[in-house]
């Protein structure tokens, strides 16, 4: 049975040191507000999952919360390369970081594959790619039916998945809508799921297929409206275009993002978020 | 600026959008590609399908996306499908014509690194990585690459095969298995170059206005082989012109802030 807590909460009782978790949005629904408050937990030794680590986990990262991180690309989407992400694995600032590197189809397959209760993922993938070399969770198996080979990982079954969503209703079910992602795999594959939404309604008023999840498919739910700022959600606000051009300039130095982090994070609360969006609301 | 100028970067969006077709359904990199697709749709290809990684098909954006997963993307698509369908049923599927992707290393026979410069456990440039285009390139009908000219860009041999394109040439694709005919066309700021059927080598087809083969051979890693009846590429007619323009002043406009 889900339940409604505030932010802070739904994060210290769900999220623990040395956790595997994935906070997914597929550029669309980002959980920025709850990796802020993730970070102002401060929390270590984290395996961060997601397909695009995007700049919520070069702040992570940034802060030297993960030990590991399972990605598929790691880049500021349309801007350039993730500089923090980038110092943590050419330098070792400010730890050293393991990674384990994917292609979007092996992700994508994975979270899949976990949500199905599966041990692994199979598809037809990898072909010469130099990534084989590189991860030996990347295998192949041989199809018992037609002799083809095949590509085989590992599922993803984080401990904790977060998104966010559009609404819940008083119930605890939880509606995402456009660019949905992978976020009702993740959610299913994890052993519990916070979600952050925009806002919390009487009823749904939908249509018969629209992408539910019922309450007793997530664990805790926390309303923060704009929390997937700079990211967007669809219909509420626009993505922050802008911040992710200037997120290249903060993070390509190691004091600009430590003051950025103190200011917007750490001296933050989840209530900033509805700020940040007021404009971006107009744009829709 | 009127069809008689324009920048040799123009001229290389101009040749990309040239060469998908009306009913192609292609799966768009962001970046470079997605330029050359939305000219394509908004010129002389108005009911092609392009599909970006998000999840959205059929999509028909009035600006460029600064990233593959922009609202409008969704907004003016006929679907939107979850990322694991996206991969599995579509392109996995085979539904996709034509992949088009960028690239920060490339070699001749089409193989793509963006990955890491360097060594993979102790790169000295960290890439972002290859995110869909390694199954792009393998379970796409064919694949169009479009790139900048530079030596950095342009090598000997790729430091990472992120994607695969023919490997050491040949029918080194059909040895691991694909169907999939790969990397069949590159288009730069100075040229089109077509893969050769036999060797799979990147050979130049055509030289855009006012390239030189100096100036190819000078921003390109490998030596440069010319097609035998090499022509030139003809130059931007004034509709591709101002729809391209236009569509670059609606973008910043939109993105500018």
């Amino acid at each position: 049975m889900s339940k409604f807590t505030s932010l802070k909460d739904a994060v210290s009782q769900n999220l623990n040191d040395g956790d595997t978790v994935a906070f997914e949005g597929f550029t669309h629904l980002i959980p920025y507000a709850a990796a802020h408050e993730a970070i102002r937990q401060g929390f270590k030794d984290l395996t961060l999952v997601r397909m695009t680590p995007d700049i919520v986990y070069d702040q992570m990262i940034g802060m030297g919360m993960a030990s590991k991180i399972i990605f598929s690309y790691a880049g500021n989407p349309g801007v350039g390369l993730l500089r923090r992400f980038r110092d943590a694995v050419e330098n070792n600032w400010p730890a050293s970081l393991e990674i384990e590197e994917h292609s979007h189809a092996a992700m994508a397959n994975a979270f899949e594959a976990g949500a199905a209760g599966l041990p692994f993922a199979v598809f037809r993938g990898y072909r010469g790619a130099g990534l084989v070399e590189v991860n030996a969770n990347i295998k192949s198996i041989t199809c018992p039916f037609s002799g083809e080979e095949l590509a085989a990982v590992p599922s993803i079954r984080p401990d904790v998945t977060f998104i966010h969503a559009h609404k819940a209703d008083k119930a605890g079910n939880v509606l995402i809508e456009g660019i949905i992602g992978i976020q009702k795999e993740a959610v299913l594959a994890a052993k519990r799921a916070v979600v952050t939404v925009e806002e919390i309604v009487d009823a749904f008023d939908t249509h018969p297929n629209a992408c539910i999840l019922p309450h007793w498919a997530v664990s805790t739910i926390a309303l923060v409206p704009g929390g997937a700022h700079p990211s967007y959600t669809h219909g509420y606000y626009e993505r922050d275009n802008v911040h992710y051009l200037e997120w290249d300039k903060i993070a390509a130095d190691r004091p600009t993002f430590q003051q950025w982090v103190q200011e917007n994070i750490l001296d933050a609360t989840p209530a900033d978020f509805n700020k940040r969006v007021e404009k971006l609301r107009n744009a829709v | 600026m009127n069809s008689a100028e324009f920048t040799p970067e123009e001229m290389m969006t101009v040749a990309a959008s040239r060469a998908l077709k009306n009913d192609d359904v292609c799966f768009v990199g962001i970046g470079a590609p997605s330029a050359a697709c939305n000219l394509a749709r908004l010129t002389h290809a108005p009911d092609i399908t392009l599909i970006y990684e998000s999840g959205t098909i059929g999509t028909a954006p009035d600006v460029l996306p600064l990233s593959i997963g922009d609202p409008e993307l969704c907004e003016t698509a006929v679907t939107t499908v979850s990322v694991p369908e996206m991969f599995r049923y579509w392109l996995q599927g085979g539904r996709i014509t034509t992949g088009f992707l960028g690239a920060a290393q490339l070699d001749r026979f089409g193989n793509i690194n963006t990955t890491v410069i360097g060594d993979y456990k102790d790169p000295s440039i960290r890439l972002p990585g290859g995110g869909g285009a390694p199954e792009i390139a393998s379970s796409s009908g064919q694949i169009f690459i479009t790139m900048k000219q530079s030596l950095r860009g342009m090598v000997e041999t790729v430091d990472f095969f992120t994607s695969f394109g023919h490997g050491v040439g040949g029918q080194h694709r059909k040895r691991l298995g694909m169907t999939t005919k790969g990397p069949v066309l590159l288009i730069t700021d100075l040229a089109i170059w077509k893969s050769d059927p036999v060797t799979k080598e990147f050979v130049v087809a055509t030289l855009h206005q006012g390239a030189s083969r100096d100036q190819v051979q000078n921003t390109c890693g490998w030596t440069v082989k010319y097609s035998e009846d090499l022509s030139k590429t003809p130059v931007p007619t004034d509709l591709e012109l101002t729809t391209l323009r236009d569509l670059k002043s609606r973008t910043e406009a939109a993105h500018g802030g």
